[in-house]
C-alpha cells in the first residue's frame, strides 16, 4: 500500500527511473517561467501580472501556506500523513491571538507554535503510539482544534476591548524591512514595461521591499529543514523512518522518538504559519485559516516532498491569492498562463510515451486557452478554486514524477519487521 | 535453547519453517527479549534491549529481507544510525571515502552514490553486509541469505563470507537448504520446536539425515500413486508476455498445457516468474501477449471472478495477503473467492445458512482444527488456515486447480492432509499447476515438471526420473534440461 | 459479524462508552479550569431535554447527521475516504433547491416533484463523488487529498452559481440571498411532535430506509461483502475475483449519492431554500459520527442522536454564560478517544480469540505464527 487506503489504480503512475538535475535546470526553468509571464503581460496588456505590489501581496498569502506545506513536509516525510495541519493552524491562530492582544506580536507567535506543537504532538500519540489511522486521526483533530478555540476566545475575548466573540483584539505587527536604495532603483526599472526586464525588476522588488520579519523567519525555515533532513544525521534517521522504519529500526533508530520529532515539528511549523496568518491579518478570527491547511497540504505534494518545491508550490497558489485581490484582468490573464503550462506538461508526457495522459492534458489546456480567448474576465468566486484545481491536474497529470516516502500512512509497530 | 559459536568459523542454523530460528535471531539482535536466559559475546554476557545494544558489541545483522530505504542512496542507507559527523552534519566525504575502501577490501563492488531503488538483489544484499562491516561488526548474522540469490550469486555469496571468515569474523548462517549449508559451515546447529535438537559437523551427516533431525521424525514423502494422466487439456496457455508496472518483461512468450488429471510442478528460484505465472493465470495481472483456454474455451479475457466461475481454484502464495480475511469469521472466508456460487450464495444475496453448513463441512472434511465456525480466521494456526483455504478451493468441483507453496510454512501433519487432498483431486481427474520451492514437494507430486527462469519455461522433466540436484542446476541456468 | 454473545456486546460497547466518559472528564476538567461548575453545566443540559422542543429539534439534527454518516462509513467499510460528503452534499442540495424551485416544476403533481429534487440530489453528489473514485482508479490519486480538493472547488462553485446573475434570488426582507423558494407542493410536510413548536422532519423515514438498505446492502448482499471484503484485505479480494476498480468507482457513487441526500430533510422540511445561511460542515460531522459508531448502522443512529442532542441542549448553555462550544470540544474529545479505543479493544479482542481457540484445542501458537 502506498498510502492510507487502497492501492488500487497507484500503478498507474509507477515512478521512472530517477535522473538527477542539477539545481541549474531549475535556475534554467524559472527564468523560462518569468519570459512566458512576461510574454502574457505583454500580450494581455495585464501589468498587475508581475507588479512589485502583486508580488508583495503573494509573498505574504504564500507564507502561511509555504508554512503548513513544510509542516506536511516534516510530518509525512517520517511516514506520517498529517491532515490534521488545518486545525493544528487554527491553534496558531488562536495561540497568536490571546498572546500577541497582551504581550505582543512575538510572544503570539511563540504562543502559537506552541499550540501547534501540542496539536503535533496529540497526532504523534494517537498515530504512533496507539496506531490510529492517519487520516482518522488528522480528520479528528481538525474537528476538534475550532471547538476549543473558539470555546476559549467566547471566555476571553468577548469583554476583551476590541475583542468579541469570534475574535481577538488587535494584535501589533512586527517590524518590517526593505532593503535600502535598492528598492528605489529596482522601481525605476519595473516603470519602463520592458520585457523581461521589468518584470524582473518588479520581481525582486516585491520580494525586497517592506517585507515582513515572520516572512523571513519562514525563508530561513526552509533553508533550516533542507539543512537538517538532508545534511544531518538526525534528518537522516528521520527519512528512513519514512521509507524503511523496519530498516531504521535494525541499525538501532528509535523509530517512535523520530516519529514523534518529527509530528511535534510539524505542528510547531502548522502553528507558526497560523500565527504569522494572525498577526498579518492584525488579530485573530474564527474561522481564519479557511482552508490553508489544505493548501499547504497541496503545495507539498506539489512541491514533491521537497522544500524548494513546496516554496515555489506555496509561492504559485499565494501568487493566485493575490490575483484575486488584484483586479480582473490580471486574473483573467492567468486562464492563459495555465493553458500554456498544461500544453508544455503535454509535451513532457509525450515524450515520455503516456500518449493518454498527453492527449488529456492537450485538450485541457486549450479548453484554458479557449476560454481566455473568448471572454473578457473571470468570475472572481471562481479563482478562490485555483490552487485546489492545479493540485489535482498535478496529481492526475503528473503523479508519476513523484517521489512519494514509501512508508507514508502505514502503521508502524516495533519488532513486527521481517 | 543453546548454541555456542566458535570465533572465526561460519556456524549454520538450521531448522524447519517455524522453529524458532528468526526468533532466536531477533533476540540475538536485540529486536525482541528472551524470556528467559543470557547471551555471552567471548565470555561477557550481553543485555540486548535495541539492535544499538547488539551493534556496540559488533553483532550484524543481514536481514532475509532486506532492510533497505528504496528512495535513499547506498550512501544514506549504510551510514544510518552510525554516521561520521563534522562540520554541523554528515561527514560525506569520510562516509564516501570508508564505504569505498570497504567495498574494495571485500570485493563487494558498491557504489556509494546509487539510489538502492535502482539496485538488482544480489547488489542489494552486498550493501547490507557493507552496512554491518561499515559499523565494524565481528559476528555476522546472515538470515536465509540465498533464499533470493540466483546460483552464481550463491557462489559469490559464499566466497565473500569466506573472505570474511579468514580475516576473522563469526557468522551466523541460517538456512534451511541443507545442501548449501553443508558446503559453507564449519559447525551446524539444529533446531526444532524452539529448542536446540543437536549439533554436528557437516562431515559427520548427510542431507537426508540433517533434515530428519529437523523434522524430529522420518519425513513424511510425498508421492502420487499410479498415474491418472487422460490427454483431455484442461488449461492451455499459450505465449503468455507480462510485464510489471516500471517496464521490464517478467514473463516472456510461456506456454503451457495441463491435461485432466495431471499436477504439472514449476520449479524455479524464487522471483523468476511464478508469482506473475499465477496471477496472468488468474487474471489479476493483466497479459501483454498470449492466450489462455480453459477446456477450450478462451478465457483470455475474463475477469477474476468468471475465471474462478468457469471453474479454477486458486491456493495463493500469501495466506495472510490472498488467501483469507483475517478479521472475518470462518464462514465468512468460506464465501471469500465464491461469492458467485452456491451454496454461499442466492441470486445477488447471501445464503449465510447455506455457507455457514458449507463451511461445517469443510472443516469436518478436511480436518480444520477449530472450536467452530464463528471465531476469526486470524485466530488459527497456519496449517489450520491453508486446510480452510484448500478445503474452500476444492469446493465447487473446479477443473484446475492452481496452488501456488500449497504447504509453505505449514505443520507437517497439515502438509500430509493437504498433498493427499491433492492426490485424491487428482484421481477425480483435476488438473493441477503446483508451484514450490520445496523439490522434495514438486519431485513427489507431480506427474511433470518443469523449470521457470526469467520468465521463461527452460527445461521440463519426467519426475520420476529427475534428482534435486540436476533440477536445481536447471533453475539456475547451469544445467541443460532434456525434454522428456 | 457473527453470533451475539455477552463478551462481545461489552467488547463492542466498551470503546464509546470508555471515549464517552473520558470525554466527559476532560470536560469537567476544562470547565472548572475556566471557572465553571461542571455539575451545574450537565444538569443544565439534560434538563433541556425535557422540553419537547429540544427533543424534536435533536431528531432533526441527528437526521441529517445521520444520513452524512451513512455516506461516509459506506468509503469507511472498504477504506475508501470519502472526506469530500461535505461537497458533496452542499453542491447537490443547492442545485437540487434551483431545480425544486424552478417555475416549471410548480405543474407536476407533489410527489414527483419531491423525487425528482431527491433524484437530482443524488445525482449530483454522485457525479461530485465520481471524480474522485474516477481519479482514483484511473490515475491513483489518493481519494483523501481529491476530495478535500473538491470539497474546495465546489465551495467555490456554489459561490459562483448563488448570486443573483445566476441561480440566486435576493431573499426578502434581508441582505441574504438563495434559490427561489419551494413552494408548498414541492415540500415535505414535518411530523407534529407533541409539545414541540417544531415538527420532526418528515425526511426522518428517508433516513430510516437508507439506514436499513444500508445494514442489508453489507450483511446479506453480494455487494456488500465484496465492499467489506476489500475494505479488510485488497489483496485478498482480488485473489477472491474482486474488481477492485469497479468497487472503488461503485462506492464512491454510492457514497456521493446517499451524501447528496444530507441537504433534503433541511431543505424539503424547513429551509425551503439553498441560502449563504444553510448549514455547512454537515460532511465532517458526518465523519465523526461514523466514526464513533463503527459505520454500523444501529451504532451510528446512537452516536448520531448523541451529537443532535449534544448540539440542541448546548444552546441553553448561552444563557448561563458558558460557551456553547464546550460541547464541540467534547464531541473532538469523544472522536479522537474512541478511535484510539477501538483500535486497543479490536487488539484485544483477537489477542483474546487465539487464546480462546488455543485453549480450546489445547495447543498454544508459536509467537512467530501469532505476529506473522
Amino acid at each position: 500500500m502506498s498510502a492510507s487506503g487502497l492501492a488500487v489504480g497507484v500503478q498507474e503512475t509507477v515512478a521512472p527511473p530517477r535522473r538527477r538535475t542539477s539545481p541549474m535546470i531549475y535556475f534554467l526553468l524559472a527564468i523560462a517561467a518569468l519570459l512566458v509571464v512576461s510574454l502574457v503581460r505583454v500580450l494581455t496588456g495585464a501589468g498587475n501580472l508581475t507588479s512589485s505590489g502583486t508580488v508583495a501581496a503573494a509573498l505574504t498569502a504564500a507564507v502561511p501556506i509555504a508554512l503548513a506545506g513544510l509542516a506536511g513536509l516534516w510530518s509525512e516525510r517520517a511516514g506520517v500523513i498529517n491532515i490534521g495541519l488545518e486545525g493544528m493552524m487554527v491553534l496558531g491562530t488562536f495561540g497568536a491571538g490571546l498572546f500577541g492582544w497582551q504581550w505582543g506580536p512575538w510572544a503570539g507567535v511563540l504562543a502559537g507554535v506552541v499550540l501547534g506543537a501540542v496539536g503535533g504532538l496529540i497526532h504523534a500519540v494517537a498515530t504512533v503510539t496507539f496506531g490510529v489511522d492517519h487520516i482518522i486521526s488528522g480528520v479528528a483533530i481538525t474537528l476538534a482544534a475550532p471547538g476549543l478555540t473558539l470555546f476559549l476566545a467566547k471566555l476571553y475575548f468577548t469583554d476583551a476591548p476590541g475583542g468579541g466573540q469570534k475574535q481577538s483584539p488587535p494584535i501589533e505587527d512586527v517590524p518590517h524591512v526593505t532593503i535600502p536604495g535598492l528598492s528605489s532603483v529596482l522601481a525605476d526599472i519595473e516603470q519602463q514595461q520592458w520585457f523581461f526586464v521589468s518584470d524582473l525588476a518588479g520581481l525582486l522588488r516585491g520580494l525586497t521591499t517592506d517585507v515582513s520579519l515572520l516572512t523571513l523567519l519562514a525563508v530561513v525555515l526552509f533553508f533550516v529543514t533542507a539543512y537538517v533532513l538532508w545534511r544531518t544525521a538526525f534528518g537522516l534517521r528521520l527519512r528512513s523512518c519514512g521509507e524503511a522504519p523496519h530498516a531504521a529500526e535494525s541499525l538501532g533508530v528509535n523509530v517512535y522518538k523520530y516519529k514523534y520529532a518529527a509530528i511535534t515539528m510539524s505542528g510547531a511549523l502548522a502553528g507558526l504559519g497560523g500565527a504569522i496568518l494572525a498577526v498579518a491579518s492584525s488579530q485573530f478570527r474564527d474561522g481564519q485559516t479557511g482552508g490553508r491547511g489544505y493548501i499547504g497540504l497541496a503545495s507539498m505534494i506539489f512541491g514533491n516532498w521537497r522544500p524548494g518545491g513546496v516554496a515555489a508550490g506555496a509561492g504559485l497558489f499565494g501568487y493566485t491569492d493575490a490575483m484575486q485581490l488584484r483586479g480582473e484582468g490580471a486574473v483573467h490573464a492567468l486562464l492563459l498562463l495555465l493553458g500554456i503550462a498544461l500544453l508544455v506538461l503535454a509535451v513532457v508526457q509525450l515524450r515520455a510515451k503516456r500518449y493518454v495522459v498527453a492527449g488529456v492534458a492537450t485538450v485541457i489546456g486549450a479548453l484554458f486557452i479557449l476560454w481566455f480567448a473568448l471572454t473578457d474576465q473571470v468570475p472572481p468566486e471562481l479563482v478562490s478554486a485555483a490552487p485546489y484545481v492545479v493540485t489535482l491536474l498535478v496529481l492526475s497529470l503528473a503523479a508519476q514524477r513523484l517521489r512519494v516516502p514509501k512508508w507514508i500512512g502505514r502503521t508502524y509497530r516495533r519488532g513486527e519487521g521481517g | 535453547m543453546n548454541v555456542a559459536v566458535r570465533t572465526g568459523t561460519v556456524h549454520a542454523l538450521v531448522g524447519e519453517n517455524g522453529a524458532g530460528k528468526s526468533t532466536l535471531m531477533k533476540i540475538l539482535y536485540g529486536m525482541q527479549r528472551p524470556d528467559e536466559g543470557t547471551i555471552s559475546i567471548d565470555g561477557t554476557q550481553g543485555d540486548f534491549h535495541t539492535p544499538a545494544d547488539a551493534i556496540a558489541v559488533g553483532i550484524g545483522m543481514v536481514h532475509q529481507h532486506f532492510m533497505l530505504a528504496d528512495n535513499l542512496t547506498v550512501l544514506e542507507n549504510v551510514v544510518l544510525g552510525d554516521e561520521p559527523r563534522g562540520g554541523g552534519g554528515i561527514d560525506f566525504k569520510a562516509a564516501r571515502a570508508k564505504i569505498k575502501d570497504i567495498s574494495a577490501r571485500y570485493g563487494l563492488g558498491v557504489d556509494p552514490d546509487r539510489l538502492v531503488d535502482e539496485l538488482g538483489v544480489g547488489e542489494r544484499q552486498r550493501v547490507e553486509i557493507l552496512k554491518v562491516l561499515f559499523r565494524g561488526a565481528r559476528i555476522l548474522i546472515l538470515d536465509e541469505p540465498t533464499a533470493v540469490l540466483v546460483p552464481q550469486e550463491v557462489d559469490e555469496l559464499f566466497g565473500n563470507l569466506r573472505e570474511l571468515k579468514a580475516e576473522g569474523l563469526t557468522i551466523l548462517f541460517i538456512s534451511h537448504k541443507l545442501d548449501e549449508v553443508l558446503s559453507v559451515a564449519d559447525d551446524i546447529t539444529v533446531m526444532r520446536r524452539g529448542t536446540t535438537v543437536a549439533s554436528v559437523a557437516p562431515g559427520d551427516v548427510t542431507a537426508r539425515q540433517l533434515a530428519e533431525l529437523m523434522v524430529g521424525s522420518a519425513l513424511p514423502v510425498p508421492e502420487l500413486r499410479e498415474s491418472t494422466v487422460t490427454d483431455t487439456p484442461v488449461l492451455e496457455a499459450e505465449g503468455l508476455t507480462v510485464t510489471s508496472p516500471d517496464g521490464r518483461t517478467v514473463l516472456e512468450g510461456m506456454s503451457v498445457t495441463i491435461n485432466a488429471g495431471e499436477v504439472l510442478g514449476i520449479a524455479g528460484v524464487e522471483g523468476n516468474g511464478q508469482a506473475e505465472l499465477v496471477e496472468a493465470l488468474m487474471g489479476i495481472r493483466p497479459l501483454q501477449a498470449g492466450r489462455i483456454a480453459l477446456r477450450g474455451e478462451d478465457i483470455t479475457k475474463l475477469s477474476t471472478r468468471k475465471r474462478r466461475d468457469a471453474g479454477i481454484g486458486y491456493i495463493p502464495e500469501d495466506r495472510h495477503r490472498q488467501g483469507v480475511l483475517l478479521e472475518a469469521t470462518l464462514w465468512e472466508n468460506r464465501i471469500l473467492g465464491h461469492q458467485t456460487k452456491a451454496p454461499s450464495v442466492r441470486g445477488l444475496l447471501l445464503n449465510r445458512s447455506g455457507a455457514r453448513a458449507d463451511t461445517q463441512r469443510i472443516v469436518d472434511e478436511y480436518d480444520v482444527r477449530t472450536p467452530n465456525i464463528d471465531v476469526l480466521a486470524g485466530s488459527l494456526s497456519g496449517g489450520n488456515q491453508q486446510k480452510l483455504i484448500v478445503g474452500r478451493e476444492m469446493s465447487g468441483n473446479p477443473v484446475l486447480l492452481i496452488a501456488s507453496h500449497p504447504t509453505r510454512g505449514v505443520d507437517v501433519g497439515a502438509q500430509a492432509a493437504i498433498w493427499e487432498q491433492i492426490r485424491k483431486a487428482r484421481a477425480e481427474q483435476l488438473a493441477v499447476l503446483l508451484i514450490s520451492a520445496d523439490l522434495d514437494e514438486l519431485i513427489g507430486m507431480s506427474d511433470s515438471l518443469a523449470v521457470i527462469l526469467r520468465g521463461r519455461l527452460v527445461a521440463s522433466y519426467d519426475p520420476k526420473a529427475v534428482t534435486p540436484e540436476e533440477l536445481g542446476s536447471a533453475m539456475t541456468g547451469a544445467g541443460d534440461g532434456e525434454e522428456s | 459479524m457473527g453470533r451475539i454473545s455477552l463478551r462481545s456486546v461489552g467488547l463492542g460497547l466498551a470503546a464509546p462508552v470508555g471515549a464517552l466518559v473520558f470525554a466527559l472528564l476532560v470536560c469537567g476538567v476544562i470547565l472548572s479550569i475556566t471557572g465553571h461548575q461542571p455539575f451545574d453545566v450537565a444538569e443544565d443540559m439534560i434538563g433541556s431535554l425535557e422540553r419537547p422542543r429540544t427533543v424534536a429539534n435533536s431528531l432533526n439534527s441527528a437526521t441529517t447527521y445521520y444520513l452524512s454518516a451513512v455516506a461516509v462509513a459506506i468509503g469507511f467499510k472498504m477504506r475508501l475516504f470519502n472526506i469530500g460528503v461535505d461537497g458533496q452534499y452542499r453542491l447537490a442540495a443547492m442545485l437540487a433547491a434551483a431545480l425544486a424551485g424552478a417555475s416549471f416544476m410548480e405543474s407536476l403533481p407533489s410527489v414527483l416533484r419531491i423525487l425528482m429534487t431527491i433524484l437530482a440530489a443524488m445525482l449530483v453528489g454522485a457525479i461530485w463523488s465520481g471524480i474522485a473514485g474516477f481519479l482514483k482508479v484511473t490515475r491513483g490519486v489518493s481519494e483523501v487529498i481529491s476530495t478535500i480538493m473538491l470539497n474546495a472547488i465546489a465551495t467555490a462553485l456554489v459561490a459562483f452559481l448563488l448570486n443573483p446573475d445566476r441561480l440566486a434570488v435576493t431573499v426578502a426582507g434581508s441582505n441574504n440571498i438563495g434559490t427561489a423558494p419551494i413552494t408548498e407542493g414541492g415540500q415535505v410536510p414535518g411530523i407534529p411532535y407533541s409539545g414541540s413548536s417544531s415538527d420532526v422532519f418528515g425526511l426522518i423515514v428517508l433516513a430510516a430506509v437508507v439506514g436499513v438498505a444500508y445494514w442489508f446492502m453489507l450483511n446479506r448482499t453480494r455487494f456488500g461483502f465484496d465492499l467489506k471484503a476489500t475494505g479488510e484485505s485488497e489483496s485478498a479480494a482480488v485473489a477472491s475475483g474482486v474488481n477492485v476498480k469497479k468497487m472503488v468507482l461503485a462506492s464512491m457513487l454510492l457514497s456521493g449519492a446517499v451524501a447528496g441526500l444530507v441537504g433534503m430533510p433541511q431543505l424539503l422540511g424547513a429551509s425551503h431554500s439553498y441560502s449563504l445561511d444553510f448549514p455547512a460542515g454537515l460532511g465532517f460531522t458526518g465523519i465523526a459520527i461514523a466514526l464513533l459508531g463503527r459505520n454500523h448502522p444501529i451504532g451510528m443512529a446512537f452516536a448520531a442522536f448523541l451529537w443532535g442532542a449534544l448540539d440542541q441542549t448546548s444552546n441553553v448553555l448561552d444563557l448561563s454564560g458558558v460557551p456553547k462550544e464546550i460541547v464541540v470540544i467534547m464531541q473532538g474529545v469523544i472522536v479522537l478517544s474512541v478511535v484510539i479505543a477501538y483500535e486497543l479493544v479490536r487488539r484485544y479482542k483477537l489477542r483474546l480469540e487465539q487464546r480462546d481457540v488455543g485453549r480450546a484445542l489445547g495447543t498454544t501458537k508459536t509467537p512467530e505464527e501469532v505476529q506473522a
